[in-house]
């Protein structure tokens, strides 16, 4: 066992690796569901539905569970959001409607509205029924670009208010952070491209994947071509950790990790590293940490600056990350990259403190942290280029990212935008999809106005 | 510790806890691991006369089942025993013999003739069980031969033949009665008369628990087709309980020992029907679900509660609650409350407003302040009701209050609105 660099694949049985990475949480059966369904109950005014970003009937599709009405049931979530499916899976429903449900209030137990809307979603797509049928043709045409939750979501609204899209994405498959993103366990047996294609199938989406803006497409060109324009690109670029050493190899940028990670059909063929440390505090520092442990690291620990209350992922996540054996570091910030024969050895830390203006500060303990692998997991940022136009902004930007209005308009009159490029979003999935459909209907008066 | 002993129409059991007649009493083997589970008593499952037994459907019971909840009620379409009678004497003899100090009560289901009833209390009467229920309940297959509710439906058949059996034996003689009837008393008094013991009740309800609408037949649906079976379980205690205390608060029934029956699954459930009257109670429905082992709480807990209250024994209880029941014609109509909600237990479900205000009275205002949902009583419009509290998944959060009216007791026979009403002396 080498003790610099130790990075290997195949870590694991295949059997491990299938366990690993299948369901994290299985689904409920249909005795369950209506165990579960019967615990909601079906709040007037009910806070789960006003917590939700999509503003899903909550009750009413637990209601329609409880009576055995699944196919209404599963209507009633996709009206809301087409992608009630993946957000079942993925949606931080603890501090959504989960937080909210009644139940949290009264024994500290909400329904497990996650649970019963995949129930829900589920059975529909078993059931291979689509249950939405398109408006009468308008005759307008909406390029989108991205076909992420936000960009899927708004042509799929469009397409049903009568409009033709035609949907554009830099990657070879559709589906942005839920087929590229998203931990492998949440959306296991290929399940991003189940919604892709429930989405496609209600017809009036044309899909250009391979179609990156500002390569293969043009804002300007777009605007002229088309009634309308919807960007749904997502967050491109990711930060650095501005250290010496940052290319040595060993040194991982983790959204590229989970990408490969999420495209390979053999997870023992992924190398990871024996110990392996995670520099952030958000849930791509939590996935990326979970999957390494699971990939067979032996040590993995995230090393973040500030407490556990400060970390974007939430509490549920932290203790998911802990009971897969991850430490996680808190008040600790990397000041040094080790390496040793070329190759990366470990991390240099200091410990930190708050000063008494509350501003982050080094408390000036150091102390090493050995690492094999160490992935960078601090955050991603709106790649800005492709809406430009030469070296002139198409569009506002407001920190970063897109500025758009309530109703999800740039400061271009022809152009949506939605998802994480906006300025102001909540970087969840729900709120993407929520971004797309109000975007949808904005476009869609706006083309009837016009 | 309480003393459960329970004397019940001269029959001795160590509590008051006795099997029904049903499947769990229809053999020697249930009976014995019921009595080693702990129960007081059994009323063996109906016998009828001797000859080729009856012959039973598969299958045989349906249930229902609410928000997940198994057999809140429960029906079946079984018939009496399908064992041959000098099986089921023999065994009967035996279990006497081995467990004399349990109560064996044996039903009886003949047709309406003496002799009929003669020859079985004479072969019976030899087992040297502790007494008879004659079954004129069961309202399915056997009614259609003249039998069971057939005869119970009929106070001048009850009467004679409660005659006949205390004529032709010396045993306490048990009447069950059928619910299946618009007013309980009528046999109830028939069974007085007739010189009945005592009287066990409700026997099952006339029901069709489902239609399966893939079969698009009743269930339980046998080979293609259903039909009506009797209902029991816990969803049947309302009806149960209201015909024991209309019979224990009859004054021509006085004196009669009660049997209580339907839908008992605890020892709160048995405490309630004893209030009300009945001497001992008999189950079927709840062991049937979980297995004689219920039991060790019901006798656990009936004790509790007597310690707890401080009865020393069964007779403390039996009937306490009968004078408090009454006819709506004498409930005080200057009674007031009304509903309070407890701002800090409430969890801002809303199930109250929306009840109050789609249904009832518009008492319940549905507020929000700065975004915080509240619920409020508008007392002017709150009748008391008590709509709001049983709809409230929160124990306790709405309570009703009682608030003083200064104003005397006044029943609907004294009410100026009552045209009927008894004049003021």
């Amino acid at each position: 066992m080498p003790d610099i660099g130790d990075i290997a694949a195949n870590r694991l049985s295949a059997e491990q690796y299938q366990r690993h990475f299948d369901d994290v949480e299985p689904p409920l059966d249909r005795k369950r569901a209506l165990v579960e369904a019967s615990r909601c109950h079906f709040c007037y005014d009910a806070p789960c539905l006003e917590a939700c970003p999509t503003g899903i009937d909550i009750p009413g599709f637990i209601r329609k569970i409880a009576t055995d009405n699944v196919k209404g049931s599963a209507v009633t979530i996709l009206e809301e959001n087409i992608m009630g499916g993946a957000c079942a899976r993925v949606c931080p429903t603890e501090i959504l409607c989960e937080q909210a449900c009644v139940r949290t209030a009264q024994e500290g137990k909400p329904v497990d509205i996650g649970a019963l809307q995949r129930y829900a979603t589920d059975w529909l797509f078993e059931h291979d029924i689509q249950p939405f049928t398109r408006a009468a043709s308008t005759g307008k045409r909406i390029a989108i670009v991205g076909a992420g939750p936000a960009g899927l979501a708004c042509a799929h609204r469009l397409a049903l208010l009568g409009h033709d899209t035609v949907v554009f994405d830099a990657r070879p498959k559709a589906g942005g952070l839920n087929e590229y993103g998203v931990a492998a366990y949440k959306v296991p047996h290929d399940f991003a491209q189940r919604e892709v294609d429930f989405i496609l199938s209600l017809g009036g989406i044309d899909l250009r994947p391979g179609q990156a803006l500002g390569r293969d497409v043009s804002l300007v060109q777009l605007r002229r071509d088309y009634d309308a324009v919807f960007i749904g690109t997502g967050l491109g670029g990711v930060n650095a950790l501005a250290l010496d050493g940052e290319t040595l190899p060993g040194v991982e940028d983790a959204v590229a990790y989970i990408e490969r990670l999420r495209q390979a059909a053999d997870k023992s063929r992924l190398p990871i590293g024996r110990r392996v440390v995670v520099i952030g505090g958000g849930n791509t520092a939590i996935d990326i940490a979970v999957q390494a442990k699971r990939l067979g690291a032996e040590d993995v620990t995230i090393a973040y600056r500030r407490g556990a209350d400060a970390m974007s992922a939430t509490p549920h996540e932290q203790e998911f990350a802990q009971t897969n054996g991850v430490k996680i570091k808190h008040w600790a910030r990397p000041v040094r990259l080790l390496s040793d024969g070329g190759r990366l050895s470990g991390v240099e830390c200091e410990s930190t403190t708050l000063d008494a203006d509350g501003k982050l500060v080094g408390a000036g303990t150091r102390f090493a942290l050995p690492a094999d692998m160490l992935f960078k997991a601090i955050g991603q940022t709106f790649v800005a280029a492709p809406v430009r136009d030469g070296g002139r902004e198409l569009l506002d930007l407001r920190q970063g990212r897109i500025v758009v209005d309530d109703a999800h308009r740039t400061s271009l009159p022809d152009v949506w935008a939605g998802g994480d490029c906006i300025s102001g979003g909540q970087d969840l999935t729900v709120s993407a999809v929520q971004d797309g459909k109000r975007a949808a209907h904005a476009i869609d008066h706006f083309l009837r106005n016009a | 510790m309480a003393d459960l002993r329970c004397t019940f129409a001269g029959i001795k059991s160590p509590n008051p806890f006795w099997l029904a007649s049903a499947p769990p009493t229809d053999k020697e083997y249930n009976v014995v691991r019921a009595f080693k589970a702990g129960w007081g008593g059994v009323v063996w499952k109906t016998l009828g006369e001797a000859g080729p037994p009856v012959v039973n459907t598969a299958s045989r019971y349906g249930t229902l089942e609410v928000n997940g909840q198994r057999m809140v009620g429960f029906n079946n379409i079984e018939l009496i025993t399908d064992r041959p009678l000098e099986v089921n004497l023999r065994e009967i003899k035996q279990v006497k013999r081995d467990w004399p100090d349990r109560a064996v009560i044996v039903s009886l289901m003949v047709p309406c003739v003496e002799d009929s009833w003669k020859q079985i209390l004479a072969v019976v009467e030899d087992t040297a069980c502790d007494g008879v229920e004659l079954n004129f309940g069961c309202p399915h297959g056997m009614s259609e031969r003249g039998m069971g509710a057939a005869v119970g439906q009929v106070p001048e058949y009850i009467e004679m033949v409660t005659r006949w059996c205390k004529q032709h034996t010396r045993m306490p003689v048990l009447v069950k009665l059928t619910p299946n009837v618009t007013n309980v008393l009528g046999p109830a008094r028939a069974a007085k008369r007739g010189g009945a013991d005592a009287v066990s009740l409700i026997n099952t309800v006339n029901s069709i628990i489902a239609v399966d609408l893939d079969k698009m037949a009743p269930t339980p649906t046998v080979d293609g087709k259903g039909t009506h079976g009797g209902y029991c379980g816990p969803a049947v205690k309302p009806i149960a309980l209201h015909m024991v205390a209309e019979i224990a608060r009859d004054p021509e029934c006085a004196g009669l020992p009660i049997s209580g029956i339907g839908g008992i699954s605890t020892w709160r459930d048995a405490a309630e029907f004893m209030a009300l009257g009945a001497g001992s109670v008999q189950v079927c429905t709840a062991a049937m679900h979980y297995g004689f082992k219920i039991i060790d709480d019901m006798v656990d807990g009936l004790n509790n509660w007597l310690d707890e209250k401080r009865h020393a024994d069964l007779a403390a209880v039996v009937g306490r609650a009968v004078p408090n029941v009454t006819d709506w014609q004498y409930l005080n109509l200057n009674h007031k409350i009304l509903a309070r909600i407890d701002q800090d237990l409430c969890i801002k479900c809303g199930l109250c407003h929306a009840a109050c205000e789609d249904t009832s009275h518009q008492a319940i205002a549905a507020l929000r302040t700065s975004g915080t949902r509240r619920y409020e009583v508008i007392d002017a419009e709150c009748v008391g009701c008590n709509l709001c509290m049983h709809a409230c998944p929160v124990t306790g959060c709405i309570t009703m209050v009682e608030v003083p009216t200064g104003k005397p007791p006044l029943n609907w026979t004294q009410h100026p609105n009552n045209p009927m009403r008894q004049a003021a002396e």
